[in-house]
């Protein structure tokens, strides 16, 4: 490679004029991308993509522009760009970059050498074992939506003229299969996965069954009625219910008075088995990294503790509007927008037992093995939520009859003071947040 | 200042021919190429200030091989002769039919250039007039009372100029302008925040602030903000569910809209799969995907495989006439694509994807269609949705709703999702108004892709829908 992704970033940031501070964050990603249907390899993508978002503050004013490429005539009129949109921001006396803070980044190694050198057949190859295997695992699976293997070489760097200067490299794979479980004219789906930093930790056979058991263990599902009830949340949902939970405990949301949780710190907000971890230092996180999205060393941050609230999440410039220091936490949505606080790894500390013994407790229950409409029913600001959802009944304590087409609601502050118990069954997700089993009682299942 | 832009073409004909070549060297029975030049440009209003603008670029060409079964794909930033050369490569090598196809492309004429539907280009409006707008939005809503303790707002446009190429000798082009605006209220009261929102987008440039006040805007999203304040707990339960005009859009979209799409269908993942001359829906039901709807959110003049968009009737009188087509699923059954090819940008293989879709008016009248509703639920505003198409249950969700007692709407509810099945959503409809309204703009996600799309239905009534709340 002619100029590193850093030398790229220091250049444009040392193209900053008197009385300006500029920051440049270049990323460059290889992806592939593998979908099998049929025994055959349905669409195979492989793909280099690079871009840099340029942040310029002058007179305490804020601009910032991007471009899909790390073209010099791009760079050159991203920096023209954003120097002209700040131009147009409020001055805010506590806008600027991100300082050296003096943390170390931990000592990751997230950066596989094997994925890179792991040939195209072989992915190829996991892809349509996934499917065989998905297909096979069941007599009533009829038909594989889709089977994909997936992987990236993401590398991100920073400089600025604060002084940051900060490079970081991940590699991360995924298989996910999507399968179809008929009998008669009925049909349901499920979905397994398996995530790892290099292929040879991808497990296809587990992926494969649990799709075709999550499918197939749903048929027969009817519509039940209305009822309240405890309700335990495989560890996919827990992870979308932690997400949700950690974009309300971000310092910009509580600034801005846009958080259920803006004036309860020191609270008690949840049971005390609840204790909530944003770590992007743990390199088993899929989304680990030893730098955020400034540049600087990302670090542990306990947001509640023993269900009491202890932290929110800081970028820079919350952190200095706060009178606070960032927690390590600036997040960006890629190279196309400025960087925010939010949660990067998520993950809540697990209790000891298994799903199974959690439900053998429980005498009248829902398993909730999915849900749907998260973005649409659930409001972090109000806190109000529902989502769509399917599963099993749990019946004195064993999993019982299939649900389909029901709702479970409830308020999320209600949701984190009703729970029962923290599952140990930890588990790493292609997503910001780590899954566990999660017992929750009195939630509202509305049904026919 | 703004670079001035160019409207030359996107790459040299020459350049065209010589990708789409050397695509096909190991065969093939298609290639494309997707060239794509995207400008878009933001302003944000947050907490009272200014707090950014962003503008960007991004430039790319997608190039795909198909053989057999096998889609090859491969996306480059880079649009010289030897980055285009190196995409073809890889997505010859990816689709790997081993077969020496060897055959020269040469691309026809370029087909018609779209009428221009852009009077007022954003990229030629100063700044500061897009900052104004949103000032004027933040004090609107401020003037709704003390209890409306935060306003964002966003302006944002983008410019997608995008060429299309394949060896059939198709050459077609497009450029479209989008232009959107959306206020976020936050209101607080002794029960705690509530938030409101609206938006308002349609495929214009500037000109879209001619018909569409912020101000207003902003009022209604502060207001139902205010109004949510009193909102009670939702119900919990089966009931009947009226949906004012436009909003409804959202609820076909989900209920049959993706099922509809005949890249899940050929997978049988589509609870509509073989029900082609079925009575689906109730006989009041015409239910049409309209690409070719001027200014609409979800308009286009060709789709992203360079096929012109189309008028689609989907559902007539109740009954299944046809799906939606992209190029592959339209080849294997020897058909024509429906022109609803798309994909969110040239880093993407396109895929079937809806438009604008929508029920035309009925002939009830709005008001009856309440007060014949004993006991039930309005939903004034909606969010977003989700469908699994394969057991067409379907969500969506409410973010202005009312209880119906004996007639009339009552009480606001509280935020939630209602839950249906889209077959028996369908048939259940059994009121239809005469005031017909497109929804808000929305982007439609479908396997990690956002697209554009736009909606509309009259005021509708569903006999029986679950809602999703926690109340008796």
């Amino acid at each position: 490679m002619s100029e590193s992704l850093l030398e790229v970033a220091r250049r444009v940031a040392g193209w900053a004029a008197d009385g300006e501070e500029v920051e440049a964050f270049a990323v460059r990603a290889r992806e592939t991308d593998v979908r099998a249907y049929q025994g055959e390899v349905e669409s195979l993508t492989v793909a280099e993509s690079q871009g840099i978002g340029v942040r310029v503050v002058r007179d305490r004013r804020q601009g910032f522009a991007y471009a899909g490429t790390l073209e010099v005539a791009a760079l050159e009129e991203a920096l023209r760009e954003s120097r002209d949109n700040a131009r147009f921001a409020t001055a805010d006396e506590h806008a600027g970059l991100a300082a050296p803070d003096g943390v170390a980044p931990a000592a990751l190694d997230l950066h596989r050498p094997e994925l890179e050198d792991f040939p195209v057949e072989a992915k190829v190859e996991l892809a349509l074992e996934l499917e065989r295997a998905t297909r096979s695992a069941d007599p009533r699976i009829t038909g594989v939506e889709s089977a994909e293997y997936s992987d990236t070489v993401y590398t991100s760097a920073v400089a600025s003229t604060a002084g940051v200067e900060a490079t970081s490299s991940e590699t991360g794979c995924y298989l996910s299969s999507y399968s179809l479980a008929s009998d008669g004219d009925e049909t349901q789906t499920g979905f397994g996965y398996s995530v790892a930093r290099e292929p040879a930790g991808l497990d296809a056979a587990r992926a494969a069954a649990d799709s075709a058991e999550r499918a197939t263990r749903l048929l027969g599902a009817a519509k039940p009625p209305t009822a309240r009830l405890t309700v335990v949340l495989d560890p996919l949902v827990t992870a979308q219910l932690l997400a949700i939970v950690g974009s309300a405990l971000t310092g910009e949301a509580v600034l801005k008075g846009r958080s259920l949780f803006a004036d309860r710190m020191g609270e008690s907000v949840a049971v005390p088995a609840f204790t909530l971890i944003d770590d992007a230092t743990e390199p088993a996180a899929f989304t680990a990294s030893a730098i955020d999205d400034e540049g600087l060393a990302t670090r542990p941050v306990e947001l509640i503790s023993g269900g009491v609230l202890r932290a929110f999440l800081y970028d820079s410039y919350n952190a200095r509007r706060a009178g606070a220091v960032s927690t390590g936490s600036a997040v960006r949505p890629g190279y196309a927008g400025t960087p925010t606080a939010g949660a990067q790894a998520l993950r809540l500390r697990p209790g000891s037992r298994s799903q199974a013994d959690i439900t053998a407790g429980l005498d009248d229950g829902l398993l909730v093995q999915g849900v749907t409409g998260m973005h649409s029913g659930v409001n972090p600001v109000s806190g109000d939520f529902s989502t769509g959802a399917e599963g099993l009944r749990i019946r004195g304590g064993e999993l019982a009859e299939p649900v389909r087409e029901v709702t479970i609601a409830s308020t999320l502050q209600r949701l984190l003071t009703d729970v029962v118990e923290v599952g140990g069954d930890l588990e790493w997700l292609p997503m910001s947040a780590a899954g566990v089993s999660l017992a929750i009682a009195d939630v509202t299942m509305s049904g026919a | 200042m703004p670079t001035p832009e160019t409207d030359g073409e996107l790459l040299p004909r020459e350049l065209v021919d010589e990708t789409l070549t050397a695509a096909l060297r190991t065969g093939g029975e298609l290639a494309e190429i997707f060239v794509e030049d995207k400008r878009s440009s933001s302003a944000m209003l947050d907490d009272g200030r200014i707090e950014e603008l962003v503008s960007g670029r991004s430039r790319g060409a997608g190039i795909r091989v198909v053989a057999g079964d096998t889609t090859g794909f491969a996306h480059t930033a880079d649009l010289s002769r030897s980055g285009l050369a190196a995409a073809a490569a890889a997505a010859a090598a990816a689709a790997r039919s081993g077969a020496d196809g060897r055959r020269a492309v040469e691309v026809g004429p370029a087909a018609g250039a779209a009428a221009p539907t852009v009077r007022v280009p954003p990229e030629a409006v100063p700044k500061a007039a897009k900052v104004e707008l949103l000032t004027a939005a933040d004090a609107a809503a401020r003037s709704e009372g003390a209890a409306i303790v935060q306003v964002a707002a966003r302006y944002g446009d983008s410019r997608r100029r995008i060429l299309v190429a394949n060896s059939d000798g198709l050459l077609a082009a497009d450029d479209q302008v989008r232009t959107l605006f959306s206020v976020s209220c936050v209101a607080s009261g002794d029960t705690g925040l509530q938030t409101g929102r609206e938006t308002a987008g349609r495929t214009v440039g500037f000109e879209l602030f001619d018909a569409c006040d912020v101000s207003d805007m902003a009022r209604r999203a502060a207001r139902r903000a205010l109004t949510k304040l009193k909102a009670r707990p939702a119900p919990s339960g089966t009931m009947p569910v009226v949906v004012g005009p436009g909003g409804g859009g959202v609820l076909f979209h989900e209920a049959c809209g993706h099922g509809l799409e005949a890249d899940l269908v050929a997978k049988s993942a589509s609870v509509f799969a073989g029900r082609i001359g079925d009575q689906v829906a109730a006989p009041l039901v015409t239910l049409i995907d309209d690409g070719t709807m001027a200014g609409e959110w979800g308009h286009y003049a060709i789709d992203d495989e360079g096929r012109p968009a189309a008028r689609n009737v989907l559902i007539a009188d109740g009954v299944l006439t046809d799906y939606m087509w992209d190029r592959i699923r339209a080849d294997k059954q020897g058909r024509a694509s429906s022109g609803n090819g798309r994909r969110q940008s040239y880093q993407y293989l396109p895929m079937v994807r809806m438009t604008n879709t929508f029920i035309g008016a009925g002939a009830d009248d709005p008001a009856d269609i309440v007060a014949g509703t004993s006991k039930g639920v309005y939903v004034a505003h909606l969010g977003g949705g989700q469908v699994n198409t394969a057991t067409g249950d379907f969500v969506f969700g409410m973010t202005e709703a009312y209880l119906i007692e004996n007639g009339e709407i009552t009480e606001p509810i509280r935020e939630g999702n209602l839950i249906g099945n889209g077959p028996e959503v369908l048939t259940g409809i059994d009121a239809l108004g005469t005031d017909f309204a497109m929804g808000s703009p929305g982007t439609c996600g479908k396997d990690g892709q956002g697209v554009p799309v736009g909606d509309g239905t009259p005021t509708l009534r569903v006999a029986a829908l679950t809602v999703g709340g926690t109340a008796a």
